[in-house]
């Protein structure tokens, strides 16, 4: 029987001579298991480019009902997995041949694995009588991919590919999730053994023999839940992979906490929400920096208080207890000490907590972030007087009004992400698809086909900058063999933005590096066959938006933005959470009436 | 401070490295690794000693959990255990100076299990501490160490503890013969009984 990896049936989708290969023993050479295990595993995308030591693979592809997209660099595949992963939450798949192709793979896997993404890498490898000898396109590729897999196998025996790959599938989205690689010699592809789906699976999953979360834990976060007076919960992309989001909700409101929200986890509580403060940390809005700072106990679900949520570590909310709750117990105290640690499934440990949790009054403290938040708000950026410039901030926000916050917003890497994550009002889960631990530039166009894959009903927008873009933009032929709809946004200010703001902080604005020449991106997308548009002026922001979602293909917008500006607030390096540099008088994002 | 890790691992290439590439990944230097069989078929034990700070051990302990392939890890630094190391040393002597060696080997418990014209070789077994006590005595005496190798350190809990996972996994612990040394029987009476406050 096959199961997707949401665990449900997926029989439907198999004719009766597929249907037959589960229920009895058959002989298949490696290339058929591999494509058979995956359909098993409920595949039914994978993103690849065929080499030498991967073409048995190739060969057999035809017989299974898996679509495959054609990338035009491996870096796209693992990103195109990424993004596929993350926008359903289902496991993504990247195929590669061996050498250049699985090293091509490497900064994709790592986004991956700093992301705690479930993927699983396919590559192929030189014959196992040849392993070892430099054999043309050898690489060690598990051993590359040690630190920054879950897990990876070499594989050079048939019988072992169906167990080998099913325990990645069981790996790669077990626990935390992670990426995992499955390096297949070309001879175990070539040669053939009885593949038995049923007697390939895993063993079970075993959780992580240092989880807990007793009833005496469970006791004293509830003791802490009810005394405080200043709480705030941290939500974090463990939510979506715990699929918790109602019982964190269910939280915030009975007992009337608020929540702010990491990058990864903006996704993960309604931003209309009244209870949602919005994004934390070095870019987070000074309420909910405050918040933290001023709070007298965070609960912290599903994040790993990252250096660019904490500021300096010896400043971070300094009179708050902190509860944990996290599936990894290598990350209970590893950057900040906590009071209580719930180490386990977030949703199993809030569905124990919930049903104990009293009702509180939270209304003085909201009262008193709702005072900062007046304080600081700011003000709807499109009421404010159009003085000829266009900042990304308006675009953002205009994408954000014209698609009702439900699109996939795939970002790249640097200042539009950051302005992406404060103007884009996010109300569905996983509608952000972005790199936050790696911070992987090129990273948006391809996880944005990746996502338009796994979700190919949903509205997609790309929102890159000028420097990101062009490091993977040749995947916009790809979305045209795949005959994709992606809308691309580009923020495109001639800069590498977010380096040259630190250079202009923090080096005397001494530009070395981030002056960026790009080409007329509205005629790189003519020449693949794709519609564009240029944008200079805010009133015409709108109306290329619409044209974009109305356009029946993919749609590119290259927006030429104001060129020096900088994200706000920003906390300096090493400065403390609430030791923010806020946002310039003289901007037209301003933050307070008296000051526009 | 230095933390002693047993893990037991599965018996599978590159496994090592993953558990060596964890305390690189760390930054954690390794003072010694032993590997070795253990009373399971299969299964490897890896005894890891690294200097830590003592709050990062449980994050040491919980990142080998996260290897696959990792069965067990215990901490035995924080326990009763019984810590040993072995070492052979290759000393410079001719006849004349074979007595006192010998008598060296004497007061310390080794053995000479080798004699050349111009060399003997001593095996000594023990805590490191009593290692190092005869090295830095051989050295005070002006004799020459040709060659030192030594093992690395093994530890064991003392009392009834065993393996959790393995006994969850109902495997009843047993010695197999084969895993005896071959020569034990021809050794000299262990009496190592003084190195176990160690």
């Amino acid at each position: 029987m096959a199961m997707d990896n949401s665990g449900k049936t997926n029989l439907n989708s198999l004719n009766s001579s597929e249907a037959a290969l589960y229920s009895q023993p058959t002989r298949l050479t490696g290339a058929e298991t591999v494509w058979a295990t995956m359909v098993g595993e409920g595949v039914r995308d994978v993103f690849g480019y065929p080499g030498g030591a991967i073409l048995p693979v190739y060969d057999a592809l035809r017989k299974f009902p898996i679509r495959h997209i054609l990338v035009r660099h491996e870096q796209g595949a693992a990103h195109m997995a990424d993004g596929y992963a993350r926008a359903s939450g289902r496991v993504g798949v990247a195929v590669a041949t061996s050498g250049p192709g699985a090293t091509n793979l490497v900064t994709g896997i790592a986004t991956a694995m700093l992301d705690s993404i479930p993927m699983v890498c396919v590559t192929g490898q030189v014959s196992s009588k040849v392993l070892g000898t430099d054999a043309f396109q050898e690489i060690d590729i598990t051993g590359i991919t040690l630190p920054i897999t879950k897990h990876n196998y070499l594989v050079s025996r048939t019988e072992d590919i169906a167990p080998a790959l099913r325990e990645a599938f069981r790996i790669a989205k077990s626990g935390r999730p992670g990426p995992v690689l499955v390096d297949i010699t070309k001879d175990a592809q070539q040669n053939s053994a009885i593949f038995d789906f049923a007697a390939a699976a895993p063993a079970p999953y075993r959780p992580h023999p240092m989880l807990s979360a007793d009833s005496a834990a469970i006791r004293e976060a509830l003791e802490l839940l009810r005394t405080a007076k200043r709480p705030v919960i941290l939500a974090g992309q463990g939510i979506l992979h715990s699929r918790a989001m109602e019982q964190v909700r269910a939280l915030a409101e009975r007992a009337q906490i608020p929540v702010a929200c990491t990058l990864l986890g903006l996704t993960a509580f309604p931003a209309s929400h009244p209870l949602n403060l919005g994004m934390m940390g070095m870019h987070g809005e000074s309420w909910v920096n405050h918040a933290i700072q001023q709070a007298d106990l965070l609960i912290a679900c599903g994040m790993r208080f990252d250096d660019r949520v904490t500021g300096s570590l010896s400043t971070y909310a300094q009179n708050a207890k902190k509860i944990h709750i996290e599936i990894d117990p290598a990350e209970i105290n590893k950057n900040v000490h906590v009071d209580v640690a719930l180490v386990g499934d977030l949703k199993e440990i809030l569905e124990t907590l919930l049903p104990l949790m009293p009702k509180r009054d939270g209304s003085a403290w909201l009262r008193t972030i709702s005072t900062m938040k007046g304080d600081a708000s700011v003000h709807d950026i499109q009421q404010l007087p159009d003085n000829g410039h266009l900042y990304a901030a308006h675009v953002i926000n205009d994408i954000w009004r014209e698609t009702g916050g439900d699109a996939i917003i795939v970002t790249d890497v640097g200042q539009h992400q950051m302005w992406e994550a404060q103007y884009y009002k996010h109300e569905q889960p996983r509608s952000l698809v972005t790199s936050g631990g790696l911070g992987t530039m090129g990273f948006a166009l391809p996880a944005a086909i990746g996502a338009k894959v796994a979700c190919p009903d949903k509205e997609v927008w790309v929102v890159a900058g000028d420097g990101g873009f062009q490091m993977t933009s040749a995947e916009l032929s790809t979305i045209v063999q795949e005959q994709l709809k992606i809308n691309i946004a580009i923020v495109n200010n001639g800069y590498l933005g977010m380096v040259r703001q630190w250079q202009e902080k923090f080096y005397d604005k001494n530009y070395e590096g981030t002056p960026l020449l790009s080409p007329d991106f509205v005629k790189l997308a003519d020449a693949h066959g794709i519609q564009g548009t240029h944008v200079r002026h805010r009133a015409e922001v709108i109306s290329a938006v619409e044209t974009a979602r109305q356009h029946p293909g993919t749609f590119l917008i290259d927006f030429h933005v104001e060129q020096e500006d900088s994200v706000y607030p920003m906390i300096p390096p090493g400065a403390a959470l609430h030791e923010m540099i806020r946002r310039p008088k003289q901007s037209p994002l301003v933050e307070t009436a008296t000051e526009i | 401070m230095l933390h002693t890790f047993v893990a037991l691992v599965e018996d599978k290439t590159g496994l090592l490295s993953r558990v060596t590439s964890l305390f690189r990944r760390l930054n954690v230097n390794i003072t010694s690794l032993t590997v070795g069989g253990t009373e399971t078929a299969g299964v490897s034990r890896t005894t890891i000693v690294a200097e830590a700070a003592d709050d990062r051990a449980p994050r040491i302990m919980a990142s080998l959990y996260k290897l696959e392939g990792v069965l067990e890890v215990d901490n035995v630094g924080r326990h009763s255990a019984v810590v040993r190391e072995l070492a052979l040393l290759k000393i410079a002597a001719s006849q004349k100076t074979r007595s006192d060696l010998f008598q060296l080997a004497e007061v310390f418990r080794a053995r000479i299990v080798d004699l050349a014209p111009e060399s003997l070789m001593m095996e000594i077994t023990g805590s490191a501490s009593k290692i190092e006590g005869l090295v830095q005595i051989l050295l005070e005496g002006n004799y020459r160490i040709l060659e030192m190798a030594r093992s690395g350190r093994m530890a064991m809990r003392r009392g009834h503890h065993t393996s959790r996972v393995l006994e969850a996994l109902g495997d009843t612990p047993r010695v197999e013969p084969t895993m005896l040394a071959g020569d034990r029987k021809h050794d000299a009476p262990d009496l190592m009984a003084e190195d176990d406050q160690a």
